[in-house]
This record gives structure tokens, C-alpha cells and sequence, in this order.
């Protein structure tokens, strides 16, 4: 075996050293798709901040229709920032679970999870039919479009990622949890903490300084 | 839809990758949770509570919170720091960091600038010489 | 029941037959030669019972060599496209001058003038820029494919359906009249209300995602999957271009995305980003898309600098001069390419404070550039020089790109800019640097890069030919637009008054004519040297004296690249293993686990474009199926998990035993 991996010494330098030019094992590079996964959260991070930089600079245009004072009600956001904080933590515990190859808690915990989100898109549906039945649809103003791009691109994330969950716990229930899973798990995992990462980007610049006088 | 379509590689009959480099803690999960609880809270209360009337501060302090909130995220519910994926997440996560002030700032910055200059009349009028 | 309206627009949206162009006859014949075209082709398939060897071998492979030869396959097929629209808006402006209206009128002039734009950025550069890197990436790694293989045929086959809706646009409607950046108010729907600007945005955001997909693809792979011993400072200049091309891409494609998303919400939804009432602001789409729009400029002349770095290291037979400075150069311009993006509208009124930054960031952006143009220049410098065809494209590219960047750096000048802004003068510069730059780096790339891909070489003759005229061609084509530029005629004019400029016109049209023939002489190029294949052989799959590790596998290189991982202690892996004598391994082989070939991303992207065609001619019914079909693919697919096998041994063993069999057989 020794002399298929070639070893040469240089002619030149003092000293003599080995070169190995291949490997004589099976080399495996490492996996990539939470690197993959996280590059691609932070390109996504760039969509919501164009459309960040959009409510910066069109969110005071009103084009004297409804202002943000007027149409945005903060209670229902605290509310709607609770589930979704709320859901965080229930994905950590799923997180947790799933560490310990519990698959039954895990579940519940995903379960959970998707509830709160589900309960999130449900309270953020309303307030739209709400705006739109009192005059205030996106097409009104250039504040009410970007508002409603801003909020309902993340809504749309949501979305996805309660669809991503059912796929999930579908996939666990099959194949249990192996490694593949545990990997998706994890991909969903930085996914939905993310998601609540732009949420605070929201309900900061969006909803609380939209109302300050 | 398409990124996590990609998660199977390598991955039959390697034992090494069952570690998936992620070790979370629930000690971790419930200081992130708490955290963020109450710099949700504060910044809420100083809106709907009317605590500080001049807007300019409190937009200043709400942002502030919202980057404390966003750093909090990123440690304890994300578990970022400067050795995962060999620093390249960390890598990836300031560049974006960079881009994404850049883009807000760069924005507001110019279109302020273009509204001033090209549209005065929709200015405050105080600002014209 | 066709004859009900509402059922009739509920299946066909707004597409009529009014909207096939049948009283057009230029058009007209255009599809019909293209129709026959590919009747022949098809036909040709069938008869020679090809389909079930294109579609096994490569439409389904997830092979990152195949994949790379299919992006460059399309930009080349796409690049006739463009060309042809060139060359037909410079017959325009070589005869419409005062009572002369030319041959073309001005609603099928503006298509042509946008369609030649686009086409060109996004289906001849992107993709032949993106097929380079695709095949020489992780050749030059040590890798055995890329890191999400499947995910790569996804994005090509996006990328082919983007393309082909801009085809259907040539025959199904009309493409956008707006320019290639499509601006508001001009692309909103008030004054675009056809389904031109929708064929635009839909064939970007399709063919965007393959992009930006890729781009994750490639970054990801030169991060996890170099060869051991191969730290970022040993890595060839290209595989460095390439990263940082990535990053750029993964950075910027967003931006594109959204802005052209709002873009469609103001022409399909009715919302008011950029509408001219309701508090809309045109302006913000300017300010958006060049923040996408001006690292894209860099994500295509970056790799063009990795392939002229390589060629210029090879043939002057040393290691390229300031490789570490030429790393630093790459990844400054990499982050200064998010800093000037206001360059491109300075006009637009922001005032001094904001011009004299952005001016002077772009002015900044051109010293990390003249850095890389010395260090090419001390690397050939006391080198012995050989002026194969790769390296002639360079030394060309030196000349001319300097040219470019220099009216570049006169145009970051607000002041000169204010006089100078879309005129000829521009169009001049960015043509010089693109082909200058970009297709003459490509060029370069593919003679270079073609005997690695196919295991013989481009025949030297009709190289050259077409090297001296596309280079002559292009200064009889652009220099005169300098000088219009100069004296102050507009960009995208089909029309002209004053006859004494019309011999400037005419010597650009000229120009083109050269260009027509170098791009014959191409074609010709690839049938002379497929014909005389065996007398091009290379046998060794070494055959310019490379330095990279691509060059220490076989021409074409077996499907798992490398029998053995490298393993790298320099840069110039491949000169190092030359010049310490390593020896083949001639036994020893291990199963390789290779990625399964899928036929998922081609459906996806088949669904996509039904889609987006559904979406343009307001099919909701078909949209809706469209989209829902595709959902359940994508979800579908997640759920196969046997993406992988190994091939034996004694397979390895079988296709190395052949190349050692070759090589003997050349010695």
C-alpha cells in the first residue's frame, strides 16, 4: 500500500521532508447545508431590507389618506409579537428534544410551534381585511404599499415556514429521526428564529416609531 | 422551498456527522427568552404609555433596543459566535450586517437628499434658504 | 364554450390571437426560419435516437462539468440572439438619417434596443461567466462536485426557462420597450400597459433564483470542499474570483428581486412604490436597482480577472505576480462595488454632498483595478512569453479594458457626467469594458478551458481569425460612439436629423459587420476543430504546461474528477506536483460516492415557466395549477432521501486503467 501514496523529497533546502501530493483514504468534505442554509437566510435578509429601505423612504407619504397614527393598533401587535416570541421558545424546546433523539416531545413541541405561527398569521390576516375594508388597502398610498409589502412579505415567510413544518413532521413520522431530519430540523430551526429576527425590525420601525407624532 | 432540498449529503454510515455542530441549551433558550421579553416590553410601554413625548428619542431608544433585541436573537435562540462553520457564518453575518445598513442608510440618505434638492415644496418650508 | 368571455378569460387571460405577430412580417419570417431550425433539430434527435442519451446524460446530470458545458451552450445560443439585435439597431442607425426612417419602426426598435440588453447581461454573460466557474471550480479545489448537486441542474434549467420566456416574447406579444432597467414611470402600467415589461420581470425573477441558488451552490463549495491543504491563500486567483463573484451574487440578486417584485405588486396589484401619484416615488427604483445593478457589474469582470490571471501565470511560464495583492485587489473591489452605486444616476438631483461621495468612492474603486493590470503586466514581464490564443485574448483585454476604465474614471466625475450622462459616450464605455473585459476574458477562458471540458483543442487558425476580427471590429464599432458621445448624441435614438453624423454611424456599423464575421469565424472555429478532433487530441491532459490542479486529471476528466483527493501544500498545485515528480497512483482505488442524476429541477423549471407565462398573459386558472404543481414537485422531491451511491472500486480502477493505457500509448 505504501507505494501508491508518493512521497518525494525536494532537491532543494537543508532539510528532507515528506510531500504527500493525495489522499490515500476516502476524504468526505463536510457537510454544507446549514453553511448553505444560513447563506442563504442573509440573502434574504437583503430582500427585507429593500423593502425596509422602501417604508423608510415612502413610509411617511400618506398622499393624504389614512396615516400610520390612524390605522395601526398596537395592541393586537403586542399581541402578535407575543405568539411569535412565544413560538421561539417552543421551537428551541422541540430543538432540545430532538438533541436528546426524543422524538414524541419533539413533536408536541413542533405542534405547538406551528400553532403559535398559525395563530400569528391569523391575527395579521384580520388587521389586513381590517385596513382594507376601512379604505385603507395597499393601494392607497405609497405608505400603505410598502407597509403592506413590508409585513406581509414576512407573513408570507410564515407561511412558508408552516408549511415546511408539516412537511417536516411528516418526513419525522416516516423516516423517524436520522440524521437528514435532524438537519432539516435545524435548517427550519435558524428559518423561524430569523423570522422573528425581521419581526423585531418590524414591530420596531414599522409599527412603534410609525405611531410616534 | 428550494434551499433545504439539499440536506442529504454524505451522510450514510458516517458517524462523525450525527454532530451537527449545534449544542443547544435550555439554560440558553430560557436567558434568550427572557431577554427578549423584556426588550419587547420596554419599548412597547414607552409607545403606548406616551412616557417620552419627544419623538426623536424615543425612535433613538426603540432602534437601540431593536439592535440589543436583534444581538440577543442571534446569540441565544441562533447560537452565533466566531467558531461555528469554521467563522464563516459569523463571516457571512456581518457582511450582511454591513449591506444591509449600507442599503437603509445609503437610501434614506440619497432620496432625502433628491427631495430636498428636487421637490423643495415638499419640504418643511423652515429647511429652504 | 370557448365563445362565453368570462370562461375564455378565465383560460386564456388576455392573450389573443392579435397578440401572435401575424401582420408582421419581418417577425413572421424570423419564426419561421426559427421554426424550421428547430424542427430540423428535434427531428435530428429523434432520428439519430438521441433523446434517451440527452436526457440520461445530461439534461438529469447533476455533474458540475455537464452543467457548466450546458450554461455555456446556452450563453453561446444566446449571444446569436443579442447579436442579431445589435447588429440590426446599427443597420438602423447607419441609414435612418433625415428622410430615411431606416427599416425599422421605433416600437420595434425600443424592443430590440432592450431585448439586446438584457439578453446579453443575463442569458450570454451570467451564464457563461456562471458555466465557467460550474466546470473549472472545482477542478482547480480537488472537489468531486459541488456542494448541493442537485440544486445546480435546478438552477441552470431556471435560468434556460428564463431565457425561453424571452424568447416566447419574440413571437407571443412584444418584449419591453423600456430600456434593459425597465424605469418607472415608463415600465408602470399606465404607460406600458401591454405584456412586454411582464415578460421582462417574470423572465428575470425566474432565471434570478437559479442565479442567486447558484450562487449559494458555488460559495458553499469553495468553503466546505477544497482539497486538504488547501488554506483561502492557496487558492488559484479563479477560484478566489469565484468566491467573491458569489458573494456578490448571493449579496445583490436579492435587491434585484424585490425591487422587481414591487415593481410587478405597482403593475399587478395596483400598489404605489413607484406610480406618479398617491405619494409614489420613481426615483426609489433608480436608487434600488442600481444597488443590485452595480456589484452585478463586478460579479461578471471578476471572473473574466481569475481567468486572465490564470492564463497570463501559465503562458508566461511563472507564478503570477502579487498573488497576494491580487487577492486583496479582488475582495476591496468586492466590498467598494456596494459604495458607488450612485454613480449611475448622479443626474437624478441629490446634490453635491452625495455626487462628490459617490464620485469619489468610484474614482477609489479603479486603484485596487490598476493594481491587478501591474501585476499582470511584471508577471509577463521577463517571462517567456508564448501568445497562444488565450493569451492573446488577454494582452488584448489589457489594451482595451484600460481604455474603458479610463473614460470610466472620467465618467465618475459629476461635473463631466452632467454633460456626458446617457449619451454615446457612455454606451461606448460599458461596451468597451464588458467586451473588452468580460467577453474577451470569456473567450480567453473557453480556448483555454475547452481541451480540460472535451479533450482536444480549439483549432489556432479560425481562433485567430476570429480574435483579429472581433478586436478590430470592436474599435471600428465603439471608437466613433466616443466621439458622438463627445459631440452630445443621445443613447437609444432610431432616428437621426443631421446627416454629417452619419459616417460615424456608418464606420460602427462597419465595426459590427467584423464583429459578424469573428462570431462566423467562432462557429466555424468549433466544427473545424471537432472535425479534426483527433489530430487536437490531448492525451496528457496537460496541454499548455498549467499550474492549476485542474490540469492533473484527464482531458474530459472522469465524472469523479479526481481517482485520489489532492492534497495541496502551494498554490500552482499542479507546477508543485510537476516539479516533485508525484506519480500517478496506479492501484489502491475506493468506491466514490457520487450524487444520484434527477429529472425534479428540469420539471420545476418547466413549471416555473408555465407560470410565468401564465402570469404574463393573466391566466390565473393556469397560473394557479401552475404553481400548486409546482409546490407539490419541490415538496415532493424533499421526500427522496437516497440521493447517492458509490461507484465500485473496480470501476474506478476500469477508467483509470483506460488513461494510463492512453498515455502509454502516447508516450
Amino acid at each position: 500500500m505504501s507505494d501508491m501514496t508518493t512521497s518525494m523529497t525536494p532537491g532543494s533546502g537543508g532539510r528532507t521532508e515528506q510531500l504527500l501530493f493525495h489522499e490515500s483514504t476516502d476524504h468526505h468534505p463536510a457537510n454544507g447545508t446549514l453553511l448553505g442554509f444560513w447563506v442563504y437566510l442573509m440573502s434574504d435578509c437583503l430582500i427585507f431590507a429593500c423593502l425596509f429601505a422602501a417604508y423608510g423612504v415612502l413610509g411617511r407619504e400618506y398622499a393624504g389618506g389614512p396615516t400610520a397614527q390612524e390605522v395601526l393598533e398596537l395592541p393586537a401587535v403586542a399581541v402578535n409579537t407575543t405568539l411569535l416570541l412565544l413560538s421561539s421558545i417552543t421551537y428551541g424546546f422541540a430543538v432540545l428534544a430532538m438533541q436528546r433523539n426524543r422524538q414524541n416531545p419533539m413533536l408536541v413541541w413542533l405542534v405547538i410551534t406551528g400553532l403559535l405561527g398559525a395563530g400569528f398569521i391569523t391575527l395579521e390576516l384580520r388587521e389586513f381585511a381590517h385596513l382594507i375594508s376601512i379604505g385603507a388597502g395597499p393601494q392607497r398610498s405609497a405608505f400603505l404599499s410598502s407597509f403592506f409589502t413590508l409585513v406581509g412579505t414576512h407573513g408570507l415567510h410564515v407561511t412558508c415556514g408552516l408549511i415546511w413544518m408539516v412537511v417536516l413532521i411528516t418526513q419525522v413520522l416516516k423516516k423517524g429521526l436520522i440524521t437528514a431530519n435532524k438537519r432539516r430540523l435545524l435548517c427550519l430551526s435558524m428559518f423561524w428564529h430569523f423570522l422573528d429576527v425581521v419581526w423585531v425590525g418590524v414591530f420596531s420601525f414599522v409599527y412603534l416609531m410609525g405611531v410616534l407624532p | 422551498m428550494s434551499a433545504h432540498d439539499e440536506l442529504h449529503a454524505h451522510d450514510d454510515g458516517h458517524g462523525h456527522d450525527d454532530d451537527l455542530g449545534i449544542h443547544a441549551t435550555l439554560s440558553g433558550y430560557m436567558t434568550g427568552f427572557v431577554l427578549s421579553v423584556i426588550l419587547t416590553v420596554i419599548p412597547f410601554w414607552l409607545v403606548m404609555g406616551h412616557v417620552i413625548t419627544k419623538s426623536s428619542t424615543a425612535a433613538v431608544i426603540i432602534l437601540a433596543l431593536a439592535a440589543v433585541q436583534i444581538v440577543v436573537h442571534m446569540i441565544y435562540f441562533l447560537h452565533m459566535n466566531a467558531k461555528s462553520e469554521g467563522g464563516w457564518n459569523m463571516l457571512a453575518l456581518v457582511f450582511t450586517i454591513v449591506l444591509v445598513v449600507i442599503t437603509l442608510s445609503g437610501s434614506i440618505w440619497i432620496m432625502y437628499h433628491l427631495n430636498s434638492n428636487m421637490m423643495p415644496s415638499m419640504m418643511d418650508p423652515s429647511n429652504l434658504p | 364554450m370557448l365563445s362565453h368571455p368570462d370562461l375564455a378569460k378565465l383560460i386564456f387571460g388576455r392573450l389573443t390571437l392579435e397578440a401572435l405577430p401575424l401582420h408582421v412580417p419581418i417577425v413572421m419570417w424570423t419564426f419561421v426560419v426559427v421554426a424550421l431550425g428547430a424542427i430540423a433539430l428535434l427531428g435530428a434527435v429523434t432520428y439519430y435516437k438521441l433523446w434517451g442519451y440527452l436526457w440520461h446524460e445530461w439534461f438529469t446530470s447533476i455533474d458540475h462539468k455537464k452543467i457548466g458545458i450546458m450554461y455555456m451552450i446556452l450563453g453561446f445560443v444566446m449571444l446569436l440572439r443579442g447579436f442579431s439585435d445589435a447588429i440590426m439597431m446599427r443597420g438602423q442607425q447607419a441609414v435612418s438619417f433625415g428622410a430615411s426612417q431606416g427599416y425599422l419602426p421605433p416600437e420595434h426598435y425600443d424592443q430590440i434596443f432592450t431585448a439586446h440588453g438584457v439578453i446579453m447581461i443575463f442569458f450570454v454573460a451570467m451564464p457563461m461567466v456562471t458555466g465557467l466557474m460550474n466546470f473549472v471550480m472545482p477542478l482547480q479545489i480537488g472537489a468531486r462536485d459541488v456542494a448541493f448537486p442537485f440544486l445546480n441542474n435546478f438552477s441552470f434549467w431556471m435560468t434556460v426557462a428564463g431565457a425561453m420566456l424571452v424568447m416566447t416574447s419574440l413571437f407571443v406579444g412584444e418584449f419591453a420597450r423600456t430600456g434593459w432597467l425597465a424605469y418607472p414611470p415608463l415600465s408602470d402600467i399606465m404607460s406600458s400597459p401591454d405584456a412586454g415589461v411582464d415578460y421582462y420581470i417574470w423572465a428575470l425573477q425566474i432565471a434570478g433564483v437559479g442565479t442567486l441558488l447558484s450562487g449559494i451552490n458555488l460559495l458553499v463549495t469553495i468553503v466546505k470542499m477544497r482539497a486538504p491543504g488547501m488554506t483561502l491563500m492557496k487558492m488559484p486567483v479563479f477560484t478566489w474570483t469565484a468566491l467573491c463573484t458569489n458573494v456578490l451574487i448571493v449579496a445583490a440578486f436579492p435587491v434585484l428581486t424585490a425591487v422587481l417584485a414591487m415593481l410587478a405588486l405597482d403593475r399587478y396589484a395596483g400598489t404605489n412604490f413607484f406610480t406618479t401619484e398617491l405619494g409614489g416615488n420613481a426615483m426609489m427604483y433608480v436608487n434600488l436597482i442600481w444597488i443590485w445593478g452595480h456589484p452585478e457589474v463586478y460579479i461578471l469582470i471578476l471572473p473574466a480577472f481569475g481567468i486572465f490571471s490564470e492564463v497570463t501565470a501559465t503562458f508566461s511560464r511563472k507564478p503570477l505576480f502579487g498573488y497576494a495583492s491580487m487577492v486583496y485587489a479582488t475582495v476591496v473591489i468586492t466590498v467598494l462595488s456596494y459604495l458607488v452605486w450612485l454613480h449611475h444616476f448622479f443626474t437624478m438631483g441629490s446634490g453635491a454632498s452625495v455626487n462628490s461621495f459617490f464620485g469619489i468612492t468610484t474614482m477609489i474603486i479603479s486603484i485596487p483595478t490598476g493594481a491587478k493590470i501591474f501585476n499582470w503586466l511584471f508577471t509577463m514581464y521577463r517571462g517567456r512569453v508564448e501568445f497562444e490564443l488565450p493569451m492573446m485574448w488577454t494582452v488584448a483585454f489589457m489594451v482595451t479594458f484600460v481604455i474603458g476604465g479610463m473614460t470610466g474614471v472620467l465618467l465618475a466625475v459629476p461635473p463631466a457626467d452632467f454633460s456626458l450622462h446617457n449619451s454615446l459616450f457612455l454606451i461606448a464605455h460599458f461596451h468597451n469594458v464588458i467586451i473588452g473585459g468580460v467577453l474577451f476574458g470569456l473567450f480567453a477562458g473557453i480556448t483555454y478551458w475547452f481541451p480540460k471540458a472535451f479533450g482536444f483543442r480549439l483549432d489556432p487558425f479560425w481562433g485567430k481569425c476570429s480574435f483579429w476580427l472581433w478586436v478590430s471590429g470592436f474599435y471600428f464599432a465603439f471608437m466613433p460612439l466616443y466621439m458622438l458621445g463627445l459631440m452630445g448624441v443621445t443613447r437609444r435614438l432610431s432616428h437621426f436629423e443631421d446627416s454629417s453624423l452619419q459616417i460615424w454611424f456608418l464606420i460602427a456599423a462597419f465595426g459590427a459587420f467584423l464583429i459578424a464575421l469573428g462570431i462566423a469565424c467562432n462557429i466555424i472555429q468549433f466544427v473545424v476543430s471537432f472535425k479534426n478532433r483527433e489530430a487536437l487530441r490531448d492525451v496528457t491532459g496537460d496541454p499548455w504546461g498549467g499550474r492549476t490542479l485542474e490540469w492533473s486529471t484527464s482531458s474530459p476528466p472522469p465524472k469523479y474528477n479526481f481517482a485520489f483527493t489532492p492534497r495541496i501544500h502551494d498554490h500552482d498545485a499542479w507546477w508543485m506536483m510537476k516539479k516533485y515528480h508525484w506519480q500517478r497512483p496506479l492501484s489502491g482505488y475506493l468506491p466514490i460516492h457520487m450524487p444520484h442524476n434527477t429529472g425534479a429541477g428540469f420539471f420545476m423549471a418547466v413549471l416555473s415557466f408555465v407560470l410565468g407565462f401564465a402570469m404574463i398573459w393573466y391566466m390565473w386558472l393556469l397560473a394557479i395549477v401552475a404553481f400548486v404543481a409546482l409546490l407539490v414537485v419541490a415538496i415532493g422531491h424533499t421526500f427522496n432521501y437516497d440521493r447517492e451511491y458509490y461507484i465500485p472500486a473496480d470501476e474506478v480502477g476500469r477508467i483509470e486503467q483506460s488513461r494510463t493505457d492512453l498515455l502509454a500509448s502516447h508516450v
